[in-house]
C-alpha cells in the first residue's frame, strides 16, 4: 500500500537521449510501477501458499525410515495407513456426490432461470445449507437420520424397518449432496441466466423442439459453466473431512484421504508422511481437475451471449 | 418453456399460461426440490427442537422444553470467549485479505504483462486445492516458527484462501469501471493515490463489501484451516462445535445442539448481511434483470 502514491512511469518519458528509458520501454511491455500493487498479494502467496508448499514437498522425500520415497511407500503399502484404500473411499464419495450435484441442478436451474415470483426467496433458502458449513450439517443429520429419528419413525409409520442412514457412506453422501447442491446450483443458475435467450428464441421459431433446443443451443453453450461447476464441486467433496469423522465411520467405509492425513499429522505426529498424504491427496484431484478440463476444451469455446 | 415461467405480475409460474396438471419432467423436478428442502428443514429442525428439550428419547417431541441449555453450553464451552475469537479471526482476515486484495486484482483486472498467466495460477491454485493440502505444511510451518497453535497461526492460515477469493470476486466489479474515468482523473493531475482513494474506492465499495461479506461467511464457516492451527484458546465456533462433538467426557447432547443454534444464527445474520449486498446467481456473470 505504500507504493501508491508513487507517481506512475509515464512521467519519466520526457527523458533525453536517442534510446527510450529503460522504464519507458518496460512499460510498452506493460511492465510499470503499476505492478507493485501486486506485491502484497504476491509475497503472501508465495510466503503462506507456495514456501509451505514446497517446504511439505521437500519434508515428505525426507522420513526418518526408509529413503527418499519413505513415505510414499508407507502411505501405500503400510497396513496401518491403508494410503490407497483412502484414495479410493474418497472418490467414491466426491465423484458421485459431485456428479449427482451437477446432474439435479441442470434441469432445476434450466427451469427457474427466468424471472418468477419468489425467486429470490428461493435462492436464499438454498444459501442456507452453504453458510450451515458441515458440522452443523453433521448434528442435523445425527438428530434427523439416527435411530430414532424422524426419518426413521415416518418410515417405521408406513411399515418399514428402521434405515442405517448414519455412521457409514450414505451418511457422508448425504451430507456431501446437503452442503454441495446450492453451491452447484447456484452456479449452474448463474451460468444459465448468463446465456442470451434470443438464441433459443431463434431455435424455438426455427422450429426446434425442446429437446432439440437443449441438446444443440443450450448444452453446449453451458459446457464450460458445468465443467467449472464440476470442479468446485468436486473440490469441496474431495476434501471432505470433518463430516466424515462425524456422520461417517472414519476406521471403516468412510476413511477419507484428509482424515490419514491428519491422522498422521495431528495423532501420529509423522509429518513426513502427512505431508506426503497431503501431496498425494493434491495430485489426486488435479488429475481429475485436468481430465476434465480437457473434456471441456473439446467443447464450444467462445462468448456465451452474455456478459461475463 | 422458459417464456411459460415470465409470468407479467402475479400468478405463480406453473399456473401462469399453463394448465394445473404438470408435465410428469415438471413434476418430477419440482418434486425432488420439494423433497430435497424438506429434508432440509427437517435436519435444521431436529438442531433446534433438540436445543430446547428437556429430555427426548423414544418419542416424535421431546417431553418437556426447557431453554437452560443455552445458559449449560454458555458456560461449558466458554462461547463468549469463542465468539469473540471468532469474530477476532473474521475481522482480520477480512480486513488484511481486501487491503491486500484489492489493489491485485485491480492490476490483473486491467494490465495484461508477461507472467501474468503464472501469477493467476499461483492466487487460483489455494482455492482449486483441499484446504488439507496445503493446510497440514502451513500448519507444520507456522508450528515451527512458533505462531500456530494460536491466534495468529489461525489468521495467517484462513488468509491464504482469503486473498485469492477477493481479488476473483472484485475483478469483474473492476472490469466495469469505465477506464476513461481513471484517464479523465489523471488529466485532472490526480496521482495514483488520489486516483484509489477518490474514483476507485467510492466506484468499487459494492465490489469491496461484496468481497468482504464472501470471505467473512467462508472464515467464520473454514474448519479445516482453523482446525489444524488453533489451540483450545483459539478456537473459532466451527471447530469448537467438532470438538464438542468429538470429545471425550459425557456431555449433554442438547448443550451441543444449543451451541450448533448459536453458530446457525450467527450464520444466518451474515447469510442475510450478504444478500443484501450480493446477489448469489450473478456471481458468474452479470445479467440484466429486465431483460424479458
Amino acid at each position: 500500500m505504500t507504493l501508491t502514491g508513487q507517481r506512475p512511469a509515464r512521467v519519466e518519458q520526457e527523458e533525453p537521449g536517442n534510446r527510450p528509458a529503460l522504464s519507458h520501454r518496460l512499460a510498452e511491455r506493460g511492465i510499470d510501477k503499476l505492478l507493485l500493487l501486486l506485491l502484497p498479494a504476491l509475497v503472501f502467496a508465495l510466503v503462506l501458499f507456495v514456501y509451505p508448499f514446497v517446504y511439505g514437498l521437500g519434508l515428505s522425500f525426507q522420513p526418518k525410515t526408509g529413503g527418499l520415497f519413505g513415505a510414499y511407500v508407507k502411505f501405500f503399502t503400510d497396513p496401518s495407513v491403508r494410503g490407497l484404500d483412502s484414495i479410493w473411499v474418497t472418490l467414491q464419495l466426491a465423484l458421485p456426490a459431485a456428479l449427482l450435484n451437477v446432474l439435479v441442478s441442470v434441469p432445476i436451474a434450466y427451469k427457474m432461470r427466468g424471472k418468477f415470483r419468489g425467486k429470490r426467496a428461493l435462492t436464499t433458502v438454498l444459501v442456507i445449507p452453504i453458510t450451515l458449513g458441515t458440522v452443523l450439517t453433521a448434528e442435523g443429520l445425527l438428530n434427523f437420520f439416527g435411530q430414532r429419528g424422524w426419518l426413521n419413525r415416518f418410515l417405521g409409520l408406513l411399515g418399514f424397518e428402521p434405515l442405517q442412514l448414519v455412521q457409514n457412506y450414505w451418511g457422508v453422501l448425504w451430507s456431501l449432496i446437503i452442503s454441495g447442491f446450492p453451491f452447484a446450483f447456484l452456479l449452474i443458475l448463474s451460468y444459465l441466466s448468463g446465456i442470451d435467450p434470443s438464441l433459443e428464441a431463434a431455435a424455438r421459431t426455427l422450429g426446434a423442439d425442446w429437446k432439440q433446443r437443449f441438446r444443440r443451443i443450450t448444452l453446449p453453450l453451458l459446457a464450460p459453466g458445468l465443467a467449472i461447476t464440476f470442479c468446485l464441486t468436486f473440490v469441496l467433496a474431495f476434501s471432505v473431512f470433518p463430516s466424515a469423522i462425524l456422520v461417517g465411520d472414519p476406521s471403516g467405509s468412510t476413511r477419507v484421504i484428509a482424515y490419514v492425513a491428519y491422522n498422521a499429522w495431528g495423532q501420529q505426529f509423522d509429518y513426513p508422511l502427512a505431508s506426503a498424504a497431503a501431496i498425494v491427496m493434491g495430485a489426486v484431484e488435479l488429475v481429475v481437475i485436468v481430465l476434465v478440463l480437457i473434456w471441456r476444451s473439446r467443447m464450444y469455446k467462445g462468448s456465451t451471449g452474455g456478459k461475463g | 418453456m422458459s417464456l411459460t415461467l415470465k409470468p407479467k405480475s402475479g400468478a405463480t409460474p406453473a399456473a401462469a399460461k399453463r394448465p394445473l396438471a404438470a408435465s410428469p419432467g415438471t413434476f418430477l423436478i419440482w418434486g425432488s426440490m420439494a423433497v430435497f428442502l424438506l429434508l432440509l428443514l427437517g435436519v435444521v429442525s431436529s438442531v433446534v427442537v433438540n436445543s430446547f428439550a428437556k429430555e427426548w428419547f423414544d418419542t416424535w417431541l421431546p417431553s418437556g422444553y426447557t431453554p437452560t441449555w443455552y445458559a449449560d453450553a454458555w458456560k461449558e464451552y466458554d462461547l463468549g470467549q469463542v465468539i469473540g475469537t471468532t469474530l477476532t479471526v473474521s475481522i482480520a482476515v477480512v480486513g488484511i485479505s481486501v487491503l491486500i486484495g484489492a489493489p491485485a486484482s485491480y492490476v490483473l483486472a486491467r494490465r495484461s504483462f508477461p507472467g501474468k498467466n503464472i501469477l493467476m495460477l499461483v492466487f487460483l491454485l489455494p482455492i482449486m486445492m483441499p484446504p488439507i493440502t496445503y493446510g497440514i505444511p502451513l500448519a507444520t510451518l507456522l508450528t515451527y516458527y512458533h505462531l500456530a497453535p494460536g491466534l495468529t497461526g489461525v489468521i495467517l492460515a484462513n488468509l491464504v484462501p482469503s486473498i485469492p477469493f477477493v481479488i476473483l470476486t472484485m475483478t469483474p466489479f473492476i472490469e466495469q469501471i469505465n477506464p476513461s474515468i481513471e484517464s479523465a482523473a489523471r488529466m485532472c493531475g490526480a496521482n495514483m493515490l488520489r486516483l484509489f482513494t477518490r474514483i476507485l474506492a467510492p466506484l468499487l465499495v459494492p465490489g469491496i463489501l461484496a468481497a468482504a461479506v464472501l470471505v467473512l461467511v467462508r472464515t467464520v464457516g473454514m474448519f479445516e484451516l482453523t482446525f489444524l492451527t488453533s489451540d483450545s484458546t483459539s478456537d473459532t465456533l466451527v471447530v469448537a462445535l467438532f470438538t464438542a462433538m468429538t470429545g471425550a467426557g459425557i456431555r449433554a447432547q442438547q448443550s451441543v445442539d444449543a451451541m450448533a443454534v448459536v453458530y446457525m444464527l450467527m450464520m444466518m445474520v451474515l447469510l442475510v448481511v450478504a444478500l443484501r449486498f450480493v446477489n448469489p446467481t450473478q456471481l458468474v456473470s452479470q445479467v440484466r434483470e429486465e431483460t424479458d
